[in-house]
């Protein structure tokens, strides 16, 4: 008997390891397929973690992904990949074994930046979430009460977090070191809505501060944290929503370009040796890939975005079926959603490097409104805030680089007025990409 | 047939019957500029595309090919419903964000999937006591015998109208029937009845949200008279008033045609008539398929508030626009075999009740009312025939159906 071919071997086990399985399937592979699951669970969806699992709406557990097709696939879920052997084309796992590949589909991910432990790190209550065991450990602890819950961190998790945390009733603070939350996502004019928004759901917002460390008392329970500005909160449970690092250490000594900001990627979803020669077999795609982006001047992006991991996967399990003259070029447009404060906040496009900013329909005040970004006259991204079903018209702009405003004599438009949007000034300051310029920050 | 000229055939009645071969001249360009400078939007992703474009308004929609007398003061008068609906009674249909907005979520409170369900029974009894009226007869018009009386004295019920107004209701119906035709057309004298129509079903219905006011009946006009979230009046009692009126006209003949229209090509599919009175859960799928295949609305007009480039041509600024509906629904780019009637496609995103913002808020109740006829009509016509292919028309282009639907029957069981 000739021995089996290696076949094609996922390693993450989530969205984008799931929808890319899924498209080889489609696709017409036939031959042995193998994912790789750090966690113990199958695919399961990240977004209603944030929102309806911490509202106590939808248990953690029913946050399956639904699988769209027969994967006749080998699960290795709990098992971690370790170390990649591109020579001998194996992954090794925790538990020893050693998988071949033909082909590989990198999928891990990203994972949520932990408290330092030197500040304060390792004490009981505080909390991240990234997966559903964060989110049901979080669930418990706030059924059990807290006297005062701290968010860290007015990212979009953060900010959903808060959300939820006032729709149950619970008295909460968040802090940030910039002037508004999500400045770094959309920038403080926006941001702004966002601040007012949690101040009436009667949240505590802390801005421009950043909490130094946390101290316990004797049982090592997280009692308050300490503040730049030389405050103190009390606060017995805490959420460290910090953003995202891409989950590529297992990558480390493989002589591929991969770091905490991703693992880099050609335009057609191939990894990048250490030399920038992309690789043949392997591929990545969703939070873990970084690639360069056409519309954007072919700059490196890594995005943490539902959509792109599914549309990514599926492109590159299409390449990776095809051969090395018929790679195809990833196109996309970047979109996600989040809600909070019972608001639908759509943004499609990268908001990075945007100067300008303009509320083209509706208005910031009545908090139903839609904003284009511009960078150089050219409309960059646009988001809306419960007006997402204008976003196509927009997208269609974004995708011309129409100048800013792209539309005008629009129904329910303002007189339109052109703003700095209010970001961050070093945007680029981290000499790595930091998870902080990451579009899902 | 030049290209700019074949909406007005469209509008021709003598084009009532089949006017598909013209809408797939029209598609050969999605969007075509026609000789009046109005724009037709035949294409089903250019009309997707379209209603989700912010420059498009349903306000101030310009006069449709009004023949002016001469007499300002009398055009005024005797004028096309639109200019009366243009002042104080413009209803929801007619506006523009942010006003749709605010006046549709107040209906959308009240147009609850409950209270839609729980007009079933109602809807199941006026069937049979419309099909039980028809015993004895070797023929039935559809239309008077079941499709036009049924949504009237739905809505009544839906709206919280008495029973003993329904009658009133009725006449009113007809009379207003055709004001949401774009092409409203007719002469003097009609006009002048749908004018006192309006003027009498508007002081009926501010009588009515007195009467809700001070001891509402859990019925939808209670619900949208009493103060919305936050203790605030939900409209004003010229929303209100217009917003009913509304309901009364935009559920009404929509829902003729749907009814006649399923009927009709059902007896010219008898195989799928043979199936539905075999197996009842095939309603909804026959259903959404005549939305698409023989929709009751076949387009609805615009204004470009802008400039829009789509499909290699630009709509200028201030360009009427008609979105035909029924053409995207046809449309070989998006459907398979799109001229054949098939209830099993997979795919049936069609624009039978529109899309965007002014998507039908009824379309839950006319399934319903569409669906339990549907049944009743398969189980109950002992050997149904079409007595007039293709029977006579209604003049409306838009809302399009047939007049009246003859079917020989051998009894009703
Ligand atoms: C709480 C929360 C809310 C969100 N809300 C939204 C939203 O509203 N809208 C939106 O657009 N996006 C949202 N996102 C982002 C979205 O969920 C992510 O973009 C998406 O999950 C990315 O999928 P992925 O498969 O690339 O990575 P992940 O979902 O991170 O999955 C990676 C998987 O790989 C596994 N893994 C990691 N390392 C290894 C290894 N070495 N070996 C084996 N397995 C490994 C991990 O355990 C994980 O299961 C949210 C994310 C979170 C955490
Ligand atoms: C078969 C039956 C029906 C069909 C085919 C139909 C079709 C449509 C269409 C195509 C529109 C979009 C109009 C536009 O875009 O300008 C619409 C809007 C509307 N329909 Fe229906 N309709 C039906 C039944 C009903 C019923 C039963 C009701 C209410 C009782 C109703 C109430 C409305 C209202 C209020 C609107 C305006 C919504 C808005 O502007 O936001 N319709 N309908």
């Amino acid at each position: 008997m000739s021995p089996e071919p290696a076949g094609i071997v996922v390693v993450g086990a989530s969205l984008a390891g799931l929808r890319g399985a899924e498209a080889l399937r489609r696709g017409g592979y036939d031959g042995p397929l193998t994912l790789v699951g750090a966690e113990p669970h199958r695919p399961y969806d990240r977004p209603p973690l944030s929102k309806h699992v911490l509202a106590g709406a939808l248990d953690a557990g029913a946050t399956r992904l639904p699988e769209l097709t027969a994967l006749r696939a080998r699960w290795r879920l709990g098992n971690t990949a370790v170390a990649l052997d591109r020579a001998a084309r194996t992954v090794r796992l925790a538990d020893g074994a050693v998988l071949a590949y033909d082909k590989l589909l990198v999928a891990t991910g990203a994972e949520a930046r932990p408290w330092p432990a030197a500040t304060g790190g390792g004490l009981t209550g505080i909390h991240t979430l990234r997966g559903r065991d964060d989110a049901r450990a979080l669930r418990a602890a706030l059924v059990a009460g807290p006297r005062r819950v701290l968010v860290v961190g007015g990212g979009l998790i953060g900010c959903e977090a808060t959300s939820c945390l006032r729709d149950l009733g619970l008295p909460v603070t968040l802090v940030d070191p910039h002037p508004t939350p999500l400045a770094n996502a959309l920038g403080t004019v926006v941001g702004g809505v966002i601040a007012d928004r949690l101040r009436d759901a009667g949240a505590v917002f802390r801005p421009g501060t950043q909490v130094r460390a946390f101290e316990g008392d004797a049982s090592g329970r997280v009692v308050r944290a300490r503040l730049a500005d030389g405050s103190a909160i009390e606060a017995d449970l805490v959420i460290a929503a910090l953003g995202a690092t891409r989950a590529t250490g297992w990558l480390r000594g493989a002589g591929l370009m991969a770091d905490p900001g991703g693992l880099t990627c050609d335009g057609a979803c191939r990894a990048r040796d250490a030399d920038g020669t992309p690789c043949p077999d392997i591929y990545a795609a969703g939070d873990a890939a970084r690639w360069p982006i056409p519309l954007y001047g072919d700059r490196l992006v890594s995005v943490e975005h539902w959509g792109n991991a599914v549309a990514q996967a599926s492109h590159a399990a299409r390449n990776m079926l095809a051969g090395p003259g018929d790679q195809r070029p990833y196109a996309h447009l970047p979109a996600f959603w989040s809600s909070q404060f019972g608001i639908n906040i759509k943004l499609v496009g990268l908001t990075a490097g945007a100067d300008t900013v303009a509320v083209v329909q509706g208005s910031l005040a009545a908090r139903r409104f839609l904003a284009v970004y511009g960078r150089g006259g050219r409309s960059i991204a646009a988001v809306s805030f419960d007006q997402a079903r204008w976003l196509p018209a927009y997208a269609e702009a974004i995708l011309t680089g129409s100048p800013v405003p792209p539309i005008t004599d629009a129904t329910d438009q303002p007189r339109i007025a052109r703003a700095d949007p209010g970001f961050p000034p070093p945007r680029r300051a981290a000499p790595a990409p930091s998870p902080a310029e990451t579009a899902h920050a | 047939m030049p290209d700019d000229a074949l909406f007005a055939a469209v509008t021709d009645p003598a084009n009532r019957a089949d006017p598909y071969p013209l809408y797939a001249r029209l598609r050969e360009r999605p969007v075509a500029r026609q000789r009046d400078g109005s724009y037709v939007v035949s294409g089903h992703a250019a009309i997707r595309a379209l209603i989700f474009d912010p420059r498009l308004s349903s306000e101030d929609l310009p006069p449709f090919r009004r023949p002016p007398t001469g007499n300002p003061i009398r055009d005024w008068i005797l004028n096309p419903i639109r200019s009366r609906i243009a002042s104080a009674h413009r209803p929801l249909i007619f506006r523009d964000p942010p006003d749709h907005d605010a006046l549709r979520a107040a209906v959308m409170r009240e147009f609850t999937i409950p209270r839609v369900q729980a007009l079933r029974p109602r809807v199941v009894r006026e069937v049979d006591a419309l099909l039980d009226a028809c015993r004895g007869r070797e023929r039935i018009c559809l239309v008077d015998d079941l499709s036009y009386p049924l949504p009237v004295s739905v809505i009544c019920d839906l709206l919280g109208v008495p029973e003993s107004d329904e009658p009133q209701f009725q006449t009113w119906a007809t009379q207003l029937a055709t004001a949401l035709e774009p092409d409203a057309r007719g002469d003097v004298e009609t006009r002048r009845h749908t004018v006192a129509a309006f003027d009498a079903i508007s002081d009926y219905m501010r009588g009515l949200i007195r009467e809700k006011r001070r001891c509402p009946t859990g019925d939808m006009l209670s619900g949208l008279a009493a103060p919305g979230p936050g203790g605030r009046k939900q409209m004003s009692d010229f929303d209100l008033i217009a917003t009913a009126i509304l309901l009364l006209v935009a559920g009404h003949e929509t829902t003729v045609n749907l009814i006649t229209n399923a009927m009709l090509t059902l007896l010219r599919h008898p195989e799928e008539l043979a199936r539905l009175r075999a197996d009842p859960e095939r309603a909804p799928r026959l259903i959404e398929e005549v939305l698409r295949f023989e929709p009751p609305v076949h387009f609805r007009t615009r204004k470009a508030l802008g400039a829009i480039t789509l499909a290699g041509e630009t709509i200028p600024k201030g360009a009427p626009i008609i979105l035909l509906f029924a053409a995207g629904n046809r449309d070989p780019a998006r459907f398979d075999a799109p001229d054949r009637f098939d209830p099993d496609r997979p795919d049936l995103e069609h624009f039978g009740f529109g899309g965007g913002l002014h998507y039908c808020v009824g379309a839950p109740l006319a399934r319903i009312e569409a669906e339990i006829a549907l049944v009743a009509l398969s189980r109950r016509l002992v050997a149904p025939r079409l007595m007039h292919d293709p029977p006579p028309y209604r003049p409306g282009a838009s809302l399009r159906g047939p007049e009246q639907l003859h079917i020989g029957i051998d009894g009703i069981a």
